[in-house]
């Protein structure tokens, strides 16, 4: 641990406002404006990290998002956070934050050793070596592996924050607010537009932020901000980084509030996730530099020159005495340049022949001592960099001592947003990287994403497309001038492209996931040429920062190897999110019983208060089963069946899906999606109707009632509600447009309660004396509509369990009454409510399908249903169920089974298989549902089974691999109860 | 996030419509008893790369089907109308 870096003055920090903050349980300070990165450089903390794969030490090569090496974990408990980035932390007051992936810690990790394994633990060892010598390997060592490599772990407390999403729009986007998207927001605003500017940092400014105090840069920058702040059409977004762009320009946005420390029992939320549709986009996300490559390029103090001046003059801190500063192009000099200043002892290494204009003179009164034509070969030291070794072409190496290298490599435009949007990077060769293809209409690009490097240009570049945005969504007020730049910056003198160094040790291209030279040179023997190979091959730009700093360095490398140039390399495909991103933000408020709308029937609330267990059935929550027939379901359904086999039980329908079909034509309509024939259907009747999809498999089963001439009252299974109807509304609007007929879901409208049982009638008779029960006059399948003290009941006699059963219907808002009536009334003859569990399990008694029996690949005749179909009308599907596979012999059909050893169970999902049958594959068929028979006694099921009932009485065998069970059971029709359906029409 | 033009309701996110794809083959007439004819309608389809023209309803909205052309290769979206009323002249 060296002494504090931080120099006496300058910096945008605020030294009155110190923080506390704790890393690895040592309490340390810094100030306001820090982030935990020059936080932890000020006090002297080189060594962050252990690296994923060698456990080589680490420290910040970056001052920004692309930090491949500082990751930390923050937080404690459910807060706990992962593998971020130093460099991107806001440091506050309290902040707890880990080093990760050292044992027993970073400063001194015995994990290392693995440094000694190198030679064998090069691209695509992994896979290669535990592969064998059986399949399955892999499985067995990975965890070892997995647990010696990897980064930081994650929690599995749930998160306590709260995490928001919001929807936005706006005229212009300018994603940026470096000096071209200041200058973008500035003249779009002033031309009228409304313009969100949005910026990952706290600060505003981008590459301004890293002038020094005072500079004519750092006045530039002020004017700025002061112009954009002064517009009330502006919205500006700190602290926000656009995560992706998408389709019709939406972007996505993720704005953090960590540094407020949100409390979520006040409803702050610690991220939002902005879906923001813009009508133009200014791309204005500048650039990141690259690295350089030579060996032992990863000691900690080996960092991009730009982040040593960003470290330097905006949080005033020396990351050294002695530099060494090694560059392709002219951006490092204002480093060395300014280094030099603070006082630090400079060395300039340019690869290149000559620098830009003036810097040379500059460099030399600032007594900075600058060598042309060299390159860096090897970083000295373990821990800490302790010097370079480097030489002209082919020249002897020479030594330099010094405590910091700044490198820089060359800049790459920061195009991932704008490869979102399918514009394809192109290669620019007097930049040395890749800059944006065309843009889609509505988008704009200005400054360091362009490749350009001056100020001044950049300056003009924003304003220009600000204007241009302004104009592409109708602004008309004029943008006025550009704003002027102070002071010209250096040209930016074209960069060569950098050699690669000839040094002894690692040579690292991919920082956080340890990918070295060899590798790619590895993975071109292998015969893993394209950049798409590359990166799967080596995980080359597969860590969390997605290879910002090294992707071009390796399709270079890889371009070399290969003779060819990098236009014709390429890269690989930016996917968004630009950053990593939490899943609590991308969740929001959609999680626990936000994650989707819940559906209530009517009696919801008498339910809960009436000993209910609830259970989720689709979107719906209904009663499971009532704790007046026993604790647990599995005693409570048997309890709830014997109840209406032998008595009478009231269960909630209200879920059933229920359509008003009604026209002059509803019952040609329903004549033509029934299978079974409707247009003579009686009023005062009601009929079970199956319905097909067009190619012939089974859509939806139900009842249909009519009520008089035109007005039809459909229902549906619970499950395929919604889907029934948008197919009822596709054919009325799309395909027979002259029918007149109107459709309207009433599921809401409607309560529905089923009464079931021997005594239903009795039941009823005491609730509705003044109706009239009778078989003449309500039969099996009858229905009767009428008005109970003005209140519209309808009721249907319909059985789903087999027993004498009627449907009530009633508004909505009576349903509760109604139901209580009924209970009430019929306490003398014992009838409670039943729940979904017995109302299910007396339905596969009955062998009746359901939705677990209706898999959308079944016909008709695979459930028994043939017969239904008519012979004398079209119906939807009828024509294709007629395809020869259909009608093969082999096809899965529905049976009934009976368990045959007492002491065992049947499993829905278990797979079926003769006696004869070898114990592989997908078998002969599977359980659909399983129930207890209060019939039988005995644990009885529904299938489908290849060849279904010309098996009947014939003993298969279930197995059931998950559980180890293989039992016997017999092939049986699938009605168990009521075969001849005397009970329904007593 | 696509914007769909609703005829009723106007510029709406995707997420409220559903999709049920080509709205460029006619239907065979119900009681079309030639099963190729079916056939085609329902397992056939071309795939273009380029404008096409869609069913989509909007099912959190108005629950109208419309015909919307759309670009599959941009994503662009055009004009829509009413299923039922017909491409506007």
């Amino acid at each position: 641990m060296t002494a504090s870096a931080r120099l006496p003055a300058g910096g945008r920090i605020d030294r009155e406002q110190p923080l506390s903050f704790v890393l690895d349980h040592r309490l340390l300070t810094g100030y306001a404006g820090d982030t935990l990165a020059s936080a932890l450089l000020a006090q002297g903390i080189r060594l962050v990290g252990r690296s994923f794969k060698y456990h080589r030490p680490r420290g910040l090569l970056a001052a920004g998002v692309e930090e491949p090496n500082g990751l930390l974990t923050l937080g404690e408990g459910g807060r706990r956070t992962p593998n971020v980035p130093a460099t991107v932390v806001e440091l506050h007051e309290g902040l707890f934050c880990q080093r990760q992936n050292g044992w027993p810690s970073v400063d001194f990790d015995l994990m290392a050793a693995t440094s000694w394994l190198a030679p064998l633990l090069g691209a695509g060892f992994y896979y290669k070596t535990f592969m064998g010598p059986r399949r399955g390997s892999w499985m067995f060592y990975e965890p070892f592996i997995r647990r010696a490599a990897g980064l930081g772990r994650a929690d599995h407390l749930p998160d306590p924050d709260r995490y928001e999403t919001r929807h936005a729009f706006t005229d212009v986007l300018v994603i940026g607010a470096g000096p071209a998207g200041l200058a973008a927001a500035r003249a779009a605003s002033r031309a009228g537009c409304r313009v969100t500017l949005v910026e990952q940092d706290f600060l505003l400014g981008g590459s301004l932020l890293s002038a020094a105090i005072g500079s004519a840069d750092d006045i530039l920058r002020a004017t700025l901000e002061a112009d954009v702040a002064a517009m009330p059409n502006v919205e500006v977004l700190r602290r926000t980084t656009a995560l992706g762009v998408y389709d019709g320009d939406t972007v996505a946005l993720v704005e953090r509030h960590d540094h407020a420390r949100p409390d979520p029992s006040k409803g702050e939320a610690r991220e939002v996730v902005i879906t923001l549709r813009a009508r133009a986009i200014v791309h204005a996300t500048g650039a990141i530099e690259r690295s350089l490559v030579f060996g032992d390029n990863d000691r900690p103090g080996v960092m991009l020159a730009g982040a040593v001046r960003t470290y330097l003059n905006r949080y005033a801190v020396a990351v050294g005495r002695q530099a060494v500063i090694a560059t392709n192009n002219d951006s490092a000099w204002s480093t060395a340049l300014d280094l030099a200043g603070a006082g630090v002892g400079v060395t300039l290494l340019d690869e290149r022949i000559e620098a830009g204009n003036g810097l040379a003179d500059a460099a030399r009164r600032a007594g900075v001592d600058v060598r042309h034509e060299v390159r860096l070969c090897r970083a000295l030291g373990r821990r800490a960099v302790q010097g370079v070794e480097f030489a002209r072409r082919g020249g002897a190496i020479e030594r330099r001592a010094c405590d910091v290298v700044g490198i820089s490599g060359g800049w790459s435009p920061t195009l991932h947003l704008t490869s979102h949007t399918g514009s394809k990077p192109t290669f620019d060769v007097g930049l040395d990287g890749f800059v944006p293809g065309p843009f889609a209409p509505g988008h704009y690009g200005a400054g360091a994403i362009m490749g350009t490097r001056s100020l001044a240009r950049s300056l003009a570049e924003g304003h220009a497309v600000g204007d241009a945005a302004a104009r592409h969504v109708g602004a008309a007020a004029s943008a006025g001038s550009a704003p002027a730049p102070t002071e010209e910056a250096p040209t930016g003198h074209a960069a060569s492209p950098p050699d690669r160094a000839p040094g002894r040790g690692k040579a690292f291209v991919d920082f956080q996931n340890d990918v070295t030279t060899r590798d790619i040179e590895l993975a071109h023997e292998e015969g893993y040429h394209s950049v798409e190979h590359l990166k799967r091959f080596t995980t080359l730009g597969m860590g969390t920062d997605q290879g910002k700093t090294s992707n071009v360095d390796a399709a270079r490398h890889m371009a070399a190897l290969r003779g060819i140039d990098m236009a014709a390399a390429g890269t690989t495909t930016y996917r968004p999110p630009y950053t990593p991103v939490s899943v609590g933000a991308l969740a929001g408020r959609s999680k626990g019983t936000h994650f989707r709308a819940t559906r209530r029937t009517p009696m919801h609330d008498w339910h809960l208060m009436n000993g209910a267990v609830m259970i989720e059935a689709g979107p719906w929550l209904r009663p499971w089963y009532y704790r007046w027939a026993g604790r647990a379901v599995g005693s409570a359904y048997v309890e709830e069946m014997r109840l209406v086999r032998t008595g009478v039980g009231i269960s909630d329908v209200s879920s059933l899906g229920k359509i008003d079909v009604r026209g002059p034509d509803a019952a040609l309509f329903l004549d033509r999606v029934y299978v079974n024939a409707f247009a003579k259907l009686p009023v005062g009747k009601a009929r079970y109707g199956v319905m097909l999809n067009d190619d012939a498999t089974v859509l939806d089963d139900g009842t249909t009632a009519r009520f008089d001439d035109n007005t039809f009252f459909m229902t549906t299974t619970t499950a395929q509600a919604a889907e029934v109807m948008s197919w009822l509304e596709f054919l009325l609007q799309t395909a027979w447009p002259e029918l007149r007929v109107q459709v309207v879901s009433v599921t809401d409208r409607w309560a529905g309660m089923s009464v079931a049982g021997p005594k239903a009638r009795e039941a009823i008779a005491l609730a509705l004396p003044g109706v009239d029960l009778s078989s003449e006059a309500l039969p099996y399948m009858g229905v009767r509509e009428f008005d109970l003290d003005g209140t519209p009941v309808r009721i249907l006699r319909l059985s789903f369990s087999g027993e004498l059963a009627y449907e009530i219907y009633v508004p909505a808002d009576k349903g509760t009454s109604m139901w209580t009536h009924l209970l009430e009334q019929a306490a003398p003859l014992g009838m409670r409510p039943y729940g979904l569990e017995a109302l299910a399990s007396l339905r596969i008694e009955k062998g009746h399908v359901a939705g677990l029996e209706l898999d959308h690949r079944n016909t008709l005749d695979d459930l028994g249903l043939g017969a239904m179909a008519s012979k004398s009308k079209a119906f939807i599907g009828r024509e294709l169920a007629g395809r020869e596979a259909l009608k093969k012999p082999g096809r899965w059909s529905l049976v009934g089974l009976e368990l045959l050893e007492p002491t065992a169970k049947l499993r829905g999902g278990a797979i079926l298989f003769s006696r004869h049958d070898a114990l592989e594959g997908h078998g002969r068929g599977y359980i659909t549902s399983v129930t207890w028979s209060t019939e039988h006694h005995k644990l009885i099921a529904l299938a489908l089974y290849e060849d279904g009932r010309m098996h009947e009485g014939e003993e298969i065998l279930c197995a059931y691999p998950l559980k180890n069970e293989i039992v016997r059971a017999r092939i049986v029709s699938p009605m168990f109860v009521d075969p001849s359906g005397e009970r329904v029409r007593a | 996030m696509l914007r769909i033009p609703c005829p009723h309701c106007g510029e709406r996110d995707y997420t409220e419509f559903r999709y049920a794809g080509d709205a460029t083959k006619t239907r065979p007439a119900h009681g079309t008893t030639d099963a190729r004819a079916w056939h085609d309608h329902v397992f056939l389809f071309v795939n273009p790369k380029g404008p096409h023209r869609e069913h989509w309803q909007h099912v959190q909205g108005c629950r109208q089907w419309l015909v919307l052309e759309r670009d599959t290769g941009t994503n662009a979206v055009g004009r829509s109308w009413l299923a039922r009323a017909g491409e506007p002249s």
